[in-house]
């Protein structure tokens, strides 16, 4: 089931004018004597962390929440959670919830993994039965069936993030939210968390995502919604979304590190991307020894001068394939002109799953500054039934005989 | 997929959601407890057979070679043992309720559920020990030749009273904890002090004056009475005789009651706010 047009499906979360102050003391009081000799309004702060938000978010939408530390994106995904209570206002959800925040579910460091696994299913609205049935799927996610019962104290991080992760996805909730999974992690486990995401999608579910990974925002996020200094300051679409949360961390880190250092996606938009087959057609994947064609079609959103485009091809497990380089060498590109990039590159590749990457770059006779950095901008697979060693086939003639 | 039916979040409360839930998490929490009590030890499950019975040595010899105490009331060291164990659900409970809801400060900070099933669980995790105890003090009633009597079936009746009292305390003190770490020094105090201010080493009887009408103010006491009679000796005093009158009687109910409603209010005050705390 998929659902193409999700900000027209039913709204399943729906925030109106949530506000949350939290009393902070310079001193923390923890016991009773803190509490009766300080005197009376010293040392306090009141500090709104939300100002009155209000959005909604739609049945099978992948929605972004961004903004940068302390703007209270964290306490409103807690609130959504229903682990703090809002001070004024109302929020209303529809459907089971798995929540993962501050990297992880609710796990007891004391308890095992199959124990925790079993308590988080619960908590997350399934019944023991379920929790306890479960166990191998999470444990297979994760990858850690061999340490079904270690306690989680003594995992890695790695390890807790995995099965964190696991728990959540496994859980197969309704509606999921997520805070800064990307964040931790290895190459490998982020493409895993992304494909999850993805399946998610398709199958209808509500994903909300808070990150401060714009990339993520741009490939992934139906909607994103920029939340800063406890106000929603923009709610759209992704791109422009990423735009403003570039705009305030500009505005508020001042200008002293200048424009060279100004941050991606603010200089070029990417309008398609995509491969395509020896016959000139769009293509979502390639075959084993076919040459792909590739398309990109950019817009500058200011003033380039003598742009270069790094791209970048990587396997699943991040390595590096090859690079290609083309550049626009003494072209001054003005705002709003566009840069098609296509041609057709020879296929080593095995058969597996790839990434592109783009890079571009202005300014080259001053020494180069970066306009905008895309990850994984496409992802395919080369299909075929010739595996290999290594990372590519060579075209060869090499044979063996006897002398 | 149904159509989604929006319901509101109010935030994390003493009670809430599906009955369904909370009961399975008080299970689960309840049993892992459990188990994790005596993990890694040589003799596991023993432990909580073990661990009341010494208890009760010591007692015994402490208080029958020593003081010299108990020669006079009837079948004294049963009366010793199953007070013992039946204190041990309130010291328990009450002392592993103080840091039990910090102690879980991964799941409260991360996930909504029902705060109070983590007192509860800490309660029930005491109360499977209790059911493990009593097989014990059982075989030493019937060791000791205490006759059979009908008020035998009674005792769920004093173990009610002693869990919802044990839950009332927990409560409080799971509640309080998180914001007045002093709470932990105090209790452990508090828990000692009321052990000798209840008849537990003693039946009411064996004092006298001052210190037996200063022990009938305390809500456990009329309890501990009830199981003497109810339990070992149909003919120990009453407890109306004891405290010198059905009013004096009022003070430990008044306590009683006043302290589950305390706990009431003081839980669903802090619970919303536990995650902040921590």
């Amino acid at each position: 089931m998929t659902t193409d047009t999700p900000t027209t499906g039913p709204v399943v979360i729906e925030a109106r004018d949530v506000r949350k102050t939290f009393r902070v003391s310079t001193q923390r009081i923890d016991t009773l004597k803190e509490r009766f000799t300080r005197r009376p309004g010293a040392e306090v702060r009141d500090i709104a962390a939300l100002k009155g938000v209000s959005f909604d978010v739609h049945q099978g939408e992948f929605f972004g929440i961004v903004g940068r530390n302390g703007s209270g994106k964290s306490t409103l995904l807690k609130i959504l959670a229903s682990i703090y209570r809002p001070d004024a206002g109302r929020v209303r959800m529809a459907g089971r919830l798995a929540p993962f925040i501050e990297l992880g579910v609710g796990f007891d460091a004391e308890l095992t993994a199959r124990e925790n696994v079993a308590l988080n299913g619960v908590l997350m609205g399934l019944s023991r039965r379920d929790a306890s049935r479960r166990l191998g799927s999470v444990l297979d996610f994760a990858e850690l069936q061999e340490f079904a019962d270690l306690k989680l104290k003594n995992y890695s991080s790695g390890m807790l993030v995995r099965l964190a992760f696991a728990v959540m996805v496994e859980a197969d909730a309704d509606i999921m939210l997520i805070d800064e999974v990307l964040a931790v992690g290895d190459a490998a486990f982020a493409r895993k968390c992304m494909d999850v995401f993805r399946d998610k999608r398709e199958a209808g579910r509500t994903i909300v995502l808070v990150t401060h990974d714009m990339a993520t925002v741009q490939s992934f996020c139906d909607r994103a919604m920029v939340v800063h200094d406890g106000e929603v300051t923009f709610l759209g679409d992704p791109e422009s979304a990423a735009l403003e949360y570039y705009r305030l961390n500009f505005a508020v880190e001042g200008t002293e590190r200048g424009p060279d250092r100004e941050v991606p996606d603010l200089n070029v938009s990417v309008l398609d991307a995509h491969l395509c087959d020896p016959e000139g057609a769009r293509a979502e994947n390639a075959e084993q020894g076919v040459p792909i064609g590739l398309r990109l079609v950019l817009e500058a959103r200011r003033e380039l001068a003598e742009p270069g485009f790094a791209i970048h091809v990587y396997n699943e497990e991040g390595q590096e394939i090859f690079g290609l380089n083309p550049a626009l060498a003494h072209v001054l590109v003005s705002a709003g002109e566009r840069i098609l990039i296509d041609g057709t590159l020879e296929n080593p590749l095995l058969p597996g799953r790839y990434f592109i990457d783009l890079w571009v770059a202005r300014d080259r006779d001053q020494g180069g500054a970066l306009a905008m950095q895309r990850t994984h901008l496409l992802d395919f697979v080369v299909y075929g039934t010739r595996p290999g060693a290594g990372n590519v086939s060579v075209v060869n003639d090499v044979r063996a005989r006897v002398e | 997929m149904s159509a989604p039916v929006l319901r509101d979040v109010s935030g994390p409360g003493a009670l809430g959601g599906s009955w369904r839930r909370t009961l399975d998490l008080l299970y689960l929490i309840a049993v892992t407890e459990f188990k994790r009590t005596y993990f890694g030890t040589v003799l596991g499950y023993l432990w909580t057979l073990a661990r009341p019975l010494m208890l009760f040595g010591v007692m015994l010899a402490v208080f029958t070679q020593a003081f010299e105490l108990g020669g006079d009331i009837e079948h004294y060291p049963v009366l010793l043992l199953l007070n013992i164990v039946l204190f041990g659900v309130f010291s328990e409970s009450t002392t592993t309720a103080v840091t039990s809801v910090a102690a879980k400060e991964g799941i409260v900070r991360k996930t909504q559920f029902p705060r109070l099933v983590i007192p509860l669980a800490v309660v029930l995790t005491a109360l499977f020990n209790l059911g493990l105890n009593l097989i014990v003090v059982f075989v030493f009633i019937f060791a000791f030749g205490v006759d059979p009597q009908w008020t035998w079936l009674l005792l769920p009746v004093i173990v009610l009273l002693l869990t919802v009292y044990a839950t009332a305390v927990s409560m409080i003190v799971s509640a309080l904890y998180p914001r007045y770490r002093d709470v932990a020094i105090i209790w452990s105090v508090t828990a000692t002090a009321l052990f000798y201010a209840t008849p537990v080493l003693y039946p009411l009887e064996a004092v006298s004056g001052k210190l037996r009408e200063f022990v009938s103010l305390n809500p456990l006491s009329p309890i501990f009475e009830l199981a003497h009679r109810w339990i070992i000796d149909a003919d120990a005093p009453g407890l109306v005789e004891l405290t010198g009158g059905a009013t004096r009687l009022l003070v430990p109910i008044g306590i009683y009651v006043a302290t589950c409603v305390f706990a009431v209010w003081t839980f669903n005050r802090e619970a919303p706010r536990i995650a902040e705390a921590l």
